[in-house]
């Protein structure tokens, strides 16, 4: 799930009736939240699970496949060459209905879609009908935890790097505003109009295919170099041209975010006066710009973390990248819905999670902001 | 209207906006030439590639224009069918028992420093009965003549030089692309270049019997853009491939902005439950994965792009615009004009649409087109997984064809480049406008 994270994202509390005593409030806050986003969920997830069965029409294409297979199987199956035409059709017939049964398709989709809602919201997140984890296991469980490590290693080292150097990079630039870097890198930024799928293909052309230094895609040399030391070194060389890629679709566009964002806060007449009082620049950045952003700063960092979620489907398939996006996209393609349904629930939690305690993050660092009262 | 035009002039400022509406500009003039000198159906059966269609270029080859850039000249592909060519010269002898003597002699220069990699006569003659006879013979520029071959001629027959053994043994085991074009005794074999001569020495047997044939050889590179794995000319995908995803971009950007834009306004105005609903909708649609959705729908529905632009769509009008729009209108709704439009008694429909969009418009407009990019970039991605556009030819197919057949490791870089550089190219265009537009339009990013 490549989810677009605008720096400036203003999560804004829900207007709020305003009631009289202080916890209680609270309380009553929490509460009618956490129904609210809860609600969210078991409606997302249930479009999901509607979506990902085509309302049932996956159905048919799943009981043709096995009519397919078992009609295959009994006819290939010498044991079964004795059997009059009759009885080989019988145990077909009755093979396909065991079938069916295992995967509970004899049962109507609009009740078994709300089993799977109830599944999924308590993350029981069952067996994939078709996919299998490298260790040969079905349980969508561990496909997931398997496919986790690599999307979490090549997005987090992304978007970490990506976070902290555009801010970094754009509190300088709007310190020394107007400069010839500071018009260079906003001149730059509609770059970032091209994603980072398409910077990769570049990428690959240029250092792979024509210098042959860096390897065209996967996640470690094969076969896997022996020693820890080496499979790390193995593991980072094909992890720069997907991190550069990822850099390079982002980093403009959130620089010229943040230096905005930080000229507005460095205009107000408190800095001036810091300014004016011989306060020093770095002391001047930390308390008196950074400070008071810390809420937007927070929020985009949340909203990167939660990002991570899923990696990205296509930046995967271009750096042929075995995660979770990659994850995600061949359970489309073996109409395995539990492993799509598995990962949108869990996106759908952390999503809700992350809403939800933002609230409360923002009373902690800003005490402008008191919880359940409206967020502007 | 004078406001306008004062923003244009505005616009006139920036290079970035310039320059974006140049490229834009020139797109849009191609894109209209592409409609109109290659009319839809041509396009589409180009694009098909069926082999009647495309039987004659070559196979994955860089366009010919990259001989301009180096210093050894890759032979182009060259075309002579005996019908119209006048490169044919065409003798024909009737005798008195009913045979006929047809000689035709094929003359051509090659001027370049590689051999062909593939060499096709394709004969297309008329009898009853009795099949022609061909005797081939070819004359290189320093006047030798080799026997090519002796063969009787089906009605439709494709002779394939590389194929003939008799032929290859005799140019002492090589092949006769390279065995016919050579310096004689050149080791490792060096093209002789002139002018070369092919004659056909047919006999048919009958008086209405007919010989034609058609000398086909395959260059290195081919046309203006080269071709693919199935030898169409990659010329149809990228000039069509520019009204496609200018469109494609337009129309989502503009539908998801304008209907956005009535949601939010229609949910501040009236308030209440409504205003509720759109919300939650807003935060459920957060909540669903975008592109696994897309992906699904193109999976196991319809891969039309038509349909991926619709559910597009839908997909997006709740999305965060919604919040961002809903912010704005909660100050419009405060002021005081608007509180006038309602003292005087104005409808619901005129206060939303004369009062409350009007004044969003500047900044709707600056996000419309720097958005356009990231929706032809969508339906690249889609095509780039596979899930293009079964009938149209886009750039995003061409892509993924070059990447399944692996197009980058075989050093077939234009087969990705070209594409590729249509692609950033109209991103950057719509980019660069935008973001000029959005610091014309909101003048507090410019004093920032």
């Amino acid at each position: 799930m490549s989810t677009e994270v605008q720096p400036l994202v203003n999560a804004e509390a829900t207007p709020k009736k305003k009631s009289s005593s202080g916890s209680l409030r609270i309380l009553q806050y929490i509460g009618f939240r956490l129904v609210l986003l809860f609600l969210t969920v078991v409606v997302g997830v249930y479009l999901t699970i509607l979506i990902a069965n085509m309302g049932g029409f996956v159905d048919q294409i799943m009981r043709g496949q096995i009519r397919e297979r078992i009609t295959l199987q009994v006819q290939m199956n010498r044991t079964y060459d004795t059997l009059t035409p009759e009885a080989r059709s019988k145990l077909t017939s009755e093979m396909i209905a065991v079938e069916e049964d295992r995967l509970g398709l004899n049962q109507p989709f609009a009740i078994r879609s709300f089993r799977y809602l109830k599944n999924a919201l308590t993350l029981d997140l069952g067996r994939s009908l078709n996919m299998t984890s490298d260790t040969g296991s079905k349980q969508v469980r561990l496909i997931i935890l398997e496919r986790l490590p690599p999307t979490l290693v090549l997005f987090g080292a992304s978007n970490l790097l990506l976070f902290f150097s555009s801010l970094y990079i754009a509190l300088a630039l709007s310190r020394k505003y107007g400069s010839f870097m500071d018009k260079l890198l906003i001149g730059l930024s509609p770059l970032s109009s091209v994603p980072a799928w398409f910077y990769g293909i570049f990428l690959i052309l240029i250092f792979a295919a024509m210098l042959r230094w860096l390897p065209f895609g996967g996640m470690v040399d094969a076969p896997p170099p022996e020693t820890t030391i080496g499979y790390i070194l193995s593991l980072l060389k094909h992890m720069i041209l997907p991190v550069f890629a990822w850099m390079l679709s982002s980093i403009f566009l959130n620089i010229y975010g943040w230096r905005t964002f930080f000229l507005i806060y460095s205009s107000e007449d408190y800095v001036e006066m810091a300014k004016m009082k011989g306060v020093t620049d770095r002391e001047l950045e930390r308390k008196y710009i950074l400070r008071p952003t810390l809420p937007n700063i927070i929020t985009a960092f949340a909203f990167v973390l939660i990002g991570l979620w899923g990696g990205a489907i296509i930046t995967e398939t271009v750096f042929n990248w075995p995660g979770l996006g990659q994850a995600y996209y061949h359970a489309v393609g073996l109409y395995d819905t539990p492993v799509v349904v598995g990962i949108t629930v869990i996106y759908a939690y952390l999503y809700a999670l992350t809403f939800f305690f933002l609230d409360f993050i923002y009373a902690l660092v800003d005490p402008r902001v008191k919880v359940g009262s409206s967020g502007n | 209207m004078k406001a306008l035009k004062n923003a244009f002039r505005e616009i006139l400022r920036y290079p970035a906006a310039v320059g974006g509406l140049v490229i834009l500009f020139l797109l849009i003039v191609a894109a209209i030439s592409a409609m109109i000198f290659i009319p839809y159906d041509e396009a589409i059966s180009l694009w098909r590639g069926d082999e009647a269609v495309v039987y004659t270029n070559p196979k994955a080859v860089p366009p010919a224009w990259m001989n301009f850039f180096t210093s050894e000249k890759l032979p182009v592909t060259q075309v002579i069918n005996s019908v119209d060519s006048p490169k044919v010269e065409r003798v024909v002898e009737p005798h008195s028992d009913g045979t006929t003597d047809i000689t035709l002699t094929y003359t051509f220069d090659f001027e370049y420093d590689r051999f062909y990699p593939e060499m096709v006569l394709y004969f297309d003659t008329t009898f009853d009965t009795k099949q022609p006879f061909v005797a081939i013979r070819w004359v290189t520029p320093d006047g030798t003549e080799i026997r090519v071959a002796d063969i009787g001629v089906d009605r439709s027959l494709s002779y394939r030089f590389a194929q003939d053994d008799k032929l290859t043994r005799r140019l002492g085991g090589e092949v006769a692309e390279i065995g016919l074009f050579k310096v004689p005794d050149s080791d490792p074999p060096v093209p002789q270049k002139g002018t070369y001569q092919m004659r056909l020495e047919g006999l048919t047997f009958e008086p209405d019997s007919t010989i034609e044939a058609e000398l086909v050889m395959y260059g290195m590179v081919h046309g203006l853009a080269g071709t693919d794995h199935l030898r169409r000319d990659l010329l149809t995908p990228l000039l069509w491939g520019i009204p496609i995803a200018l469109s494609f971009g337009l129309v989502a950007s503009l539908g998801i902005s304008i209907l956005g834009m009535a949601i939010a306004a229609v949910g501040v105005w009236y308030g209440g439950w409504i205003d509720e609903v759109i919300q939650r909708i807003t935060e459920v649609n957060l909540v669903l994965p975008f592109l696994p959705i897309l992906i699904m729908i193109g999976t196991f529905y319809n891969r039309s792009i038509w349909l991926m632009l619709g559910v597009t769509i839908l997909l997006s009008i709740f999305g965060g615009q919604v919040k961002q729009n809903r912010a704005i209108f909660l100050q419009i709704k405060e002021t005081t004009y608007v509180e006038a439009a309602k003292a005087y008694g104005a409808s619901d429909m005129r206060i939303i649409f004369l009062y409350l969009i009007p004044r969003i418009i500047p900044v709707i407009i600056p996000a419309l087109v720097a958005g356009i990019p990231g929706f032809v970039f969508l339906e690249a991605a889609l095509a780039v997984l596979g899930l293009g556009d079964p009938v149209l030819p886009t750039w995003g197919k061409v892509i993924n064809d070059a990447s399944n057949n692996g197009a980058l490791f075989r050093g077939l870089y234009y087969w990705v480049l070209e594409p590729a550089a249509l692609l950033a190219l109209t991103g950057l265009a719509f980019a660069m406008l935008g973001f000029s537009l959005d610091r014309v339009f909101n003048p507090r990013l410019r004093e920032a």
